[in-house]
């Protein structure tokens, strides 16, 4: 069964930012954009792992802090000629309150 | 959507006048009882009757003393633009002429659901068949100290209004009243906006980075922010309320870093939460409002909700415009029609007048979701309209929001815009008028008065006169009539009117590299602007130099953030997220996304006590690896994020500071043991090199810099591949610059000698200067140096005497905002959130 885990309100995440967390021992890193909008990836660059959680959060997308990959918020799906996905969560938000879906759908992560 | 124009329907016409002759005690009528004397509960009545007017005898019962009258007209009210009577939607005769009794003043405090009751304040009882809740919300009052002492306020309804009028009026016979509002969203703004054309002089506290940011992206919120600071108002972001001071009513709002604002007044407006504490004790199901189905109808058939109070499908509203479609969907199901309500998505304006702001639908980009803005600096216009799959699904527009309508009415209907996609942003006009998808052809139909350029006021009739009167390059245009000489912004534009008016003559020539994707000015182009226009923060660079994205990209936004601290180094403003991880965590991230730690060791110089805390350090958290790095300092491998501040307590507490080894900024100054120790020694090296380090540390680059001093020609400090280096000889100090060591090794240049180490230092600090001020961010001083020519630098420092003091002049007044120690701020506790997980997950 699917629950959904709360972890957190909105003020916790600076705008353009990420905080992290550790679920069933698999780094997460949820981010806020710009305009409020809230994501989870798992906090792993498809290129060589980079913690995507400190990279620069500009519109909708990361730049991964190692080599610059830029890693779309919403598919986890590298952009530009770069290739590769890293999984995405789903979060819900509840007014301020954030909601992780739990436990993580990873089983077809790339 | 237009709020203002909000008119009340004309129903006498639909309505057959025998239907409420027989007067509200008819028997066989069913008795509709609603709790709610606002905007949704008589709308829902009015829905009604222009369906069946003779269906329902009604009762309605008002917490307020008032006839309906329309919420949202209370901000024109307060700014005295409107009177009460002018806002009611339904007065005396309304109720009267449709038999509809009005209990106002008294509220409904319990529901016997098995008696089919309410039983209102005052005791009256009535009984229904059908019980309407329409109770609307609660403002949202912030768990702080002093928050209910006398003066503090909310925002919400008519008596909120007089008391604010009231302390307005007592503030008037004083001298001036002083106010503080908490919140700035929508009502919040329209509040402060109130108070301060009621002569308040008013401060705005925002939790917030950006005012209304559920509504508005950083730009246009910055926009907001600078126009209703020109009109007067405080705006404080990123500002948290700790405490309402005050003995016996409120005198100030004390702020969590201490900062003390008088007040006499404090408006509450940080948001709403649903009045649903009638219907939760009445046992109806609430979850963060009354749930309804799509006919409003809530978990009890016999009762139903409509308006803020309730939640549909997960959603709760807290605008008026979803109001009108449960409302309709109510009635229809009253009345046995079915056509359920389906959700509603909304948008926003801000009615403070002069300041035109719109909002509508959701930024979620995601895959496929396409940013187009447009920015126009000179008349102070910020539009950006998301697009996904062809279709508009969010708007935010600052300044010009007259095509607010088009785009809300796009996004409803899910329309294709494929086909005007590259003019869409210029409004419905544009769209479907002459200008069809190429932009070519929309520039080639404006007409001849048509603005080009906002700053010198030309049109296009004379840019097109100008090019054919000989200016055929982009250059000769701006000589000639002045379009695109000021902010560029209209450069596009004028490169289309050259090759429309010359055709295949004009071949194009902008050959200035852009900054990245996001804008089309050069590095060069933003720096001069940024010092000419004095700019403070990236979103008003971004205004001003009309970006095309929202917020940047990993590419400019460092580099801004740089060119702004160059720029005005007291006064600009820092966007740490728009720094390097490196520089945001003050530590090296390395492959596997721990960090190392380089503290600073002066010269090269160390003691002891820091080699002891240095391997305590290690020691104490386990680092794998300690090792020297080039630049003569310890470097600890393998820390964690978490760890850091620890690690740097610990490195604070024996004298050390940070080495800024992860910065675009001064890494190190190697040294030599030169005159002190060494037989060939000239000078004291290391004692300079310490000087020198004192003297640069801190400071902010283009790229890393790095600095040397040698003791003598042997050059072993290898002075002659630094940024700087320093080479002392018997007669003095032979300073080279542009060395590299890197990727593309590079020997120094020679600049000049000096005879002594004043002198010395003042060149290395004018050298770093020019450096900081003329190199493009990322750009090391080889290359530069390269790009620019040796003799450049030289003639820049060395043909005017006056050069080398006023450079050095600048470059220790930026010291003094730089020379702080960033590990000790964390290690007080600074952004520690940085460096925490969000939730220790126990599983
Ligand atoms: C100052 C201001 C400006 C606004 N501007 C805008 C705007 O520009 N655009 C927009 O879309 N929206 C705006 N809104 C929001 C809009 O007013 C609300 O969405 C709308 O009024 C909600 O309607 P409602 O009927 O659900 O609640 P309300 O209009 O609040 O009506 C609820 C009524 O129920 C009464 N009540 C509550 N409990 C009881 C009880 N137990 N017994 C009897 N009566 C009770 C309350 O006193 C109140 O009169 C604004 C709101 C405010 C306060
Ligand atoms: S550079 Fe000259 S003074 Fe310095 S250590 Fe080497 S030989 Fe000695
Ligand atoms: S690991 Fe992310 S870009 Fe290389």
């Amino acid at each position: 069964m699917q629950d959904w885990l709360d972890i957190g309100t909105l003020a916790d995440i600076p705008v353009q930012g990420a905080r992290t967390l550790t679920l069933d021992g698999t780094p997460i890193a949820v981010f806020r954009t710009v305009d409020d909008h809230v994501f989870a990836l798992v906090d792993r660059c498809p290129h060589k792992g980079g913690p995507l959680s400190q990279g620069i959060v500009h519109g909708h997308a990361v730049a991964c802090p190692l080599h610059n990959w830029r890693i779309a918020l919403a598919s986890g799906r590298a952009q530009g000629d770069d290739h590769g996905c890293t999984p995405t969560l789903t979060v819900r938000r509840d007014g301020e309150r954030i909601l992780l879906a739990h436990p993580l759908p990873l089983a077809d992560a790339a | 959507m237009d709020f203002e124009g909000f008119a009340k329907v004309d129903f006498e016409e639909a309505l057959e006048p025998s239907a409420f002759d027989d007067g509200p005690t008819l028997p066989d009528r069913q008795h509709l009882v609603v709790v709610g004397n606002g905007m949704a509960g008589c709308r829902a009545i009015e829905e009604l009757i222009a369906r069946d007017a003779g269906r329902y005898r009604v009762t309605i019962f008002g917490a307020e003393p008032h006839v309906n009258y329309n919420r949202i007209m209370l901000s024109p009210v307060l700014a005295g633009e409107k009177t009460f009577d002018e806002i009611v939607i339904n007065g005396h005769d309304w109720y009267a002429d449709h038999g509809i009794e009005l209990i106002a003043g008294d509220p409904v405090e319990t529901i016997d659901r098995a008696a089919k009751t309410v039983t209102a304040r005052s005791g009256r009882s009535v009984g229904y068949d059908k019980l309407l809740l329409a109770t609307g919300s609660d403002p949202f009052i912030i768990p702080v100290p002093g928050k209910d002492l006398p003066g503090v306020i909310t925002f919400r309804d008519m008596n909120d209004v007089d008391q604010m009028l009231a302390a307005a009026e007592a503030g008037r016979a004083k001298g001036g009243g002083a106010a503080v509002v908490i919140g700035g969203g929508l009502l919040g703004l329209e509040a402060a906006h109130g108070l301060s054309l009621r002569g308040m002089k008013v401060t705005v506290i925002h939790l917030a980075k950006t005012l209304m940011e559920r509504q508005l992206d950083e730009s246009a919120g910055w926009l907001l922010k600078t126009a209703l600071e020109a009109r007067g108002q405080v705006i404080l972001t990123e500002a948290n309320t700790a405490e309402i001071v005050g003995d016996w009513r409120v005198e100030g709002v004390r702020l969590a870093d201490g900062t003390l604002i008088p007040a006499s007044l404090v408006v509450m407006a940080v948001g709403i939460r649903p009045a649903t504490a009638l219907a939760r004790t009445a046992g109806l199901e609430v979850g963060r409002g009354i749930k309804v189905d799509d006919h409003m109808v809530t978990s009890d058939p016999d009762v139903l909700a409509v308006g803020e109070c309730v939640e549909h499908d997960g959603q709760v509203y807290g605008l008026v415009a979803p109001l009108w479609d449960m409302c309709r969907s109510l009635a229809n199901g009253l009345v046995d029609r079915h056509s359920g309500y389906r959700g509603s998505v909304t948008s926003t304006k801000l009615k403070v007048s002069g300041i035109d702001v719109f909002s509508a639908g959701d930024f979620a980009g995601g895959d496929g979701a396409e940013d187009i803005v447009l920015r126009d600096a000179s008349r102070g216009i910020y539009k950006r309209v998301v697009v996904r799959d062809d279709r508009i699904v969010g708007a935010v527009l600052y300044g010009d929001t007259a095509d607010g309508s088009w785009y809300f009415d796009l996004l409803k209907k899910g329309e294709d815009v494929s086909a005007i996609r590259d003019v869409l942003i210029f409004g419905q006009a544009f769209a479907s008028g002459g200008g069809q998808a190429d932009p070519k052809a929309a520039v080639a139909a404006l007409s001849d008065d048509a603005e080009i350029c906002g700053c010198n006021g030309v049109t296009k009739g004379k840019v097109c006169q100008s090019i054919v009167d000989g200016a055929t390059s982009l250059d000769a245009v701006r000589s000639t009539c002045k379009a695109s000489a000021s902010c560029g912004s209209c450069t596009g534009l004028v490169e289309q009117l050259l090759s429309i008016t010359l055709g295949e003559d004009y071949g194009g020539e902008r050959t200035v590299k852009t900054m990245c994707k996001c804008t089309s000015f050069g590095h060069d182009d933003v720096r001069r602007e940024i010092v000419a226009q004095a700019m403070r923060s990236i979103p008003e660079v971004m205004q001003k130099l009309h970006w095309s994205t929202p917020d940047g990209c990993s590419s400019c936004r460092p580099a801004l953030n740089y060119y702004l601290l160059c720029a005005l180094p007291g006064d600009y403003k820092d966007d740490q997220q728009s720094r390097f991880v490196n520089e945001r965590m003050h530590a090296n991230i390395q492959k596997d996304g721990t960090y190392s730690v380089v503290p600073r060791m002066w010269g090269g110089l160390t003691s002891p006590r820091e080699l002891r805390a240095i391997a305590d350090v290690v020691e104490k958290f386990n680092a794998p690896m300690v090792k020297v790095t080039g630049g003569q300092r310890l470097d600890i491998f393998g820390i964690r994020k978490e760890d850091l501040p620890a690690v740097w307590a610990d490195l604070n507490a024996a004298g050390m500071v940070s080495g800024h080894a992860y910065g675009k900024s001064l890494r190190t100054v190697k040294t030599c043991v030169g005159s002190e120790w060494c037989r060939f020694g000239t000078q004291d090296s290391t004692g300079l090199g310490v000087k020198i380090e004192r003297m640069t540390w801190g400071s902010w680059m283009p790229h890393k810099f790095k600095i040397a001093v040698s003791g003598c020609p042997r050059n072993c400090a290898e002075a002659t591949i630094k940024d700087f280096g320093i080479v002392c000889v018997d007669s003095g100090y032979e300073l080279h610059v542009g060395g590299n060591g890197g990727i593309k090794v590079r020997a120094t240049d020679l600049l000049c000698k000096v005879a002594t180490e004043e002198e010395a230092m003042e060149v290395c600090a004018a050298f770093v200067q020019l450096y900081r001020e003329q190199a493009r961010y990322l750009e090391r001083t080889a290359p530069w140096i390269e790009r620019v020519g040796t003799d450049h630098i030289k003639s820049s420092l060395l043909d005017d005497p006056e050069a080398i003091p006023t450079l050095a002049a600048r470059f220790r007044s930026s010291q003094r905002f730089m020379q702080d120690d960033p590990w000790e701020k964390r290690v007080t506790g600074e952004d520690a959130h940085l460096h925490q997980p969000l939730l220790v997950a126990a599983q």
